[in-house]
């Protein structure tokens, strides 16, 4: 009952400083807030790199060309990774299955529309390792003979399409890649906008056939290798160095012309600097919520002050130490809830809106638990910064508190 | 119910020491009704403090209802200033934003009291006040809001009640109405305290209690006791 007496009155005495109890709580509302919507945009950042593990697969390494240096002296980009190195990166122990890749861009069209999508020749072996699937009912991948024999056929991403025959069916239909006519064998399912590039506006065709009729390249761009198993990653990587050094006669002292990556590493890498990034943003929140937690410690003091006669009075009248200290704390921390509360409002508000005002280049998830937190730190700022004008108004003496004027 | 042997209390001002309070004996039997009277700085405002337990004296016996209450601590002071004792100020002291009958519930709150509304209710019955329950003090005149004093000084049913110049901001009549209402309690059984400086409100009591120099000079007990006086 005297807990409800307290809250009342701490209500009242809030309401009847409308502006200034505002400011006051403004520090906190404005730290929850951040702090809602900085974990709102890490969440789902990460949810979108997890996304992105479970789709590349966690068993790849790419093979890219290095940079080629003699003696320390870097001399351009390498173009040396060949169809010849893919073929014997077959035969290292725990490979599963290789994909050489070439990629680059040019026009496609069909009818009167034309679109520039990400353009790719690799093998069949490629939709596997990368598990491209292709749509139910809307064909297929193509073959080993399809590539032997440098066919002209295209397997499209549903952005692609979309883009090119809108709401048409476009298996069987002859477009136009480069000026050379190649038949739709397939349209994939959709993977999602990873955020690097859109995986869904691509258009991959047999390696032979990119290679000589599309780009007149005798080089590869990556090497996709799948391991059987994820432990055997290490030992394939070291092997991998070595076929590559052997093949491509680099000289002990010679660093290796060839970079290879593990992409579940890469992932781990970019996921710690989302981390690491997002970490910073909620440390700049919380010194708001410090900040918060002074100017509501500031308020508190002048209460005490401006209500001492009050004090002395519940002293007279049987206060204890105690109950005073526990009245002035509850005031603190009730102030410290309600703007914990509005901030969590501004704070769901804020992540509703960054991914309007950001076209959907920042999108957020709030996470419950983001709140629980920010919300009991935003109490936790209330009790500590409250702690000293309670033990302030608590420690008054009785007979001068009743005579201040 | 009230016995003080030889209270001293001193004040250090500016390397000299003033005696507030030099071997004070006073009784104060239940049932009685005293004023205590004297000039400013005779010494009868820190009497009061220490008689209300709000100060303690440097040297000297307090016993009240009994019990030695000069040496306690804080906490205890603050159960003895809850249970034992109920003030009246003159400037009223009512909490600001509550009603009447939450600021009479109050002390009745700090003993975690369970039928605190009931009890407050009658304690305003007592003073005339049950209409005005749920007005807050500024919507009450100075005689209704020293009376919502007097009800939050009984509602503990203390053993005395102290009165620090209960009417020295009223007018002279709502002041008389004040002082019936003391009297009216008095003549129910309760020991009345009533620090003053004016004759006429000293008048109202049995007995005069005047203080010069930090001492009693003279105790003056009327003859008969006073004639309750009339509101009207």
């Amino acid at each position: 009952m005297l807990f409800w007496t307290i809250i009342k009155v701490a209500l009242k005495s809030l309401l009847a400083n409308k502006l200034r109890s505002f400011l006051a709580m403004l520090g906190i509302i404005i730290g929850v807030g951040a702090v809602i919507a900085m974990l709102a945009i890490g969440t789902a950042a990460r949810k979108q790199m997890l996304g992105f593990v479970s789709a590349l697969g966690t068993n790849l390494l790419v093979v890219r060309p290095g940079q080629t240096s003699f003696r320390g002296v870097v001399s351009g980009n390498a173009q040396n990774l060949t169809v010849d190195d893919a073929l014997a990166i077959t035969t290292i122990p725990h490979v599963s299955m290789v994909a050489p890749v070439v990629q680059g861009g040019g026009q496609i069209k069909f009818e009167g529309k034309n679109t520039r999508p990400n353009l790719l020749g690799s093998t069949p072996t490629y939709f596997t390792i990368r598990s491209f699937e292709v749509e139910p009912n809307h064909g297929r991948t193509f073959n080993q003979t399809e590539l032997d024999r440098q066919e002209r056929v295209a397997v499209i991403g549903p952005v692609t399409a979309t883009n090119l025959f809108g709401d048409a069916e476009p298996l069987d239909q002859v477009i136009k890649i480069k000026g050379i006519n190649f038949r739709v064998i397939g349209v994939m399912k959709s993977k999602g906008d990873q955020g690097f590039f859109n995986q869904d506006d691509q258009v991959i065709v047999p390696l032979t056939t990119a290679m000589k009729q599309l780009f007149g390249l005798t080089f590869v761009r990556e090497i996709d290798v799948n391991a059987d198993d994820e432990q055997n990653l290490s030992q394939i990587q070291s092997g991998l160095a070595d076929l590559l050094r052997k093949r491509h006669r680099l000289l002990a002292e010679q660093d290796n012309d060839f970079d290879i990556r593990n992409q579940a590493e890469m992932l781990a890498t970019r996921m710690q600097t989302v981390q690491l990034f997002q970490m910073l943003l909620i440390g700049i929140a919380s010194i708001s919520l410090l900040v918060g937690g002074i100017g509501i410690m500031n308020i508190m003091l002048v209460t005490v002050t401006e209500r001492t006669r009050e004090i002395g009075v519940r002293k007279a009248i049987g206060a204890k130490e105690r109950d005073i200290m526990t009245q002035f704390l509850l005031e603190s921390l009730l102030m410290s809830g309600v703007g914990a509360l509005l901030g969590s409002a501004a704070g769901v508000g804020a992540a509703a809106l960054i991914p309007r005002l950001t076209d959907n280049k920042l999108p957020t998830l709030i996470d419950p638990f983001s709140i629980v937190l920010s919300v009991s730190f935003a109490a936790g700022v209330g009790i500590v910064f409250g702690l000293y004008p309670a033990w302030r108004a608590s420690k008054l003496d009785p007979i001068d508190a009743l005579r201040y004027e | 119910m009230i016995r003080t042997v030889s209270l001293v209390k001193e004040y250090n001002v500016g390397g000299s020491v003033v005696h507030a309070l030099d071997q004070v004996d006073l009784e104060i039997k239940a049932g009685d009704m005293v004023a205590i009277t004297g000039p400013s700085g005779s010494g009868k405002s820190t009497l009061m403090n220490i008689l209300g337990c709000l100060d303690r004296p440097d040297k000297g016996e307090y016993y009240l209802a009994g019990e030695d209450v000069a040496k306690l601590g804080k906490d205890r002071l603050a159960e003895i200033r809850n249970r034992r004792i109920g003030f009246v100020f003159q400037t009223f002291n009512l909490l600001p934003r509550i009603t009447s009958l939450e600021n009479v519930e109050l002390p009745l709150l700090y003993q975690g009291h369970a039928q605190a509304k009931v009890r407050a209710s009658k304690a305003l019955e007592v003073v005339g006040l049950a209409d005005r329950a749920h007005h807050e003090p500024n919507q009450l005149s100075g005689g209704q809001r020293q009376r919502v004093a007097i009800a939050r000084a009984i509602v503990t049913d203390p053993a005395i009640i102290l009165a620090d110049e209960p009417t020295g901001n009223l007018d002279s009549r709502t002041g008389v109405e004040i002082m019936a209402i003391f009297a009216r309690l008095n003549q129910e059984g309760r020991t009345i305290l009533v620090v003053t400086h004016e004759a006429d409100i000293a008048a109202y009591c049995r007995r005069q209690v005047h203080m010069r120099d930090g001492k009693i000079q003279e105790i003056h007990v009327a003859s008969a006791p006073p004639a309750p006086p009339s509101p009207n």
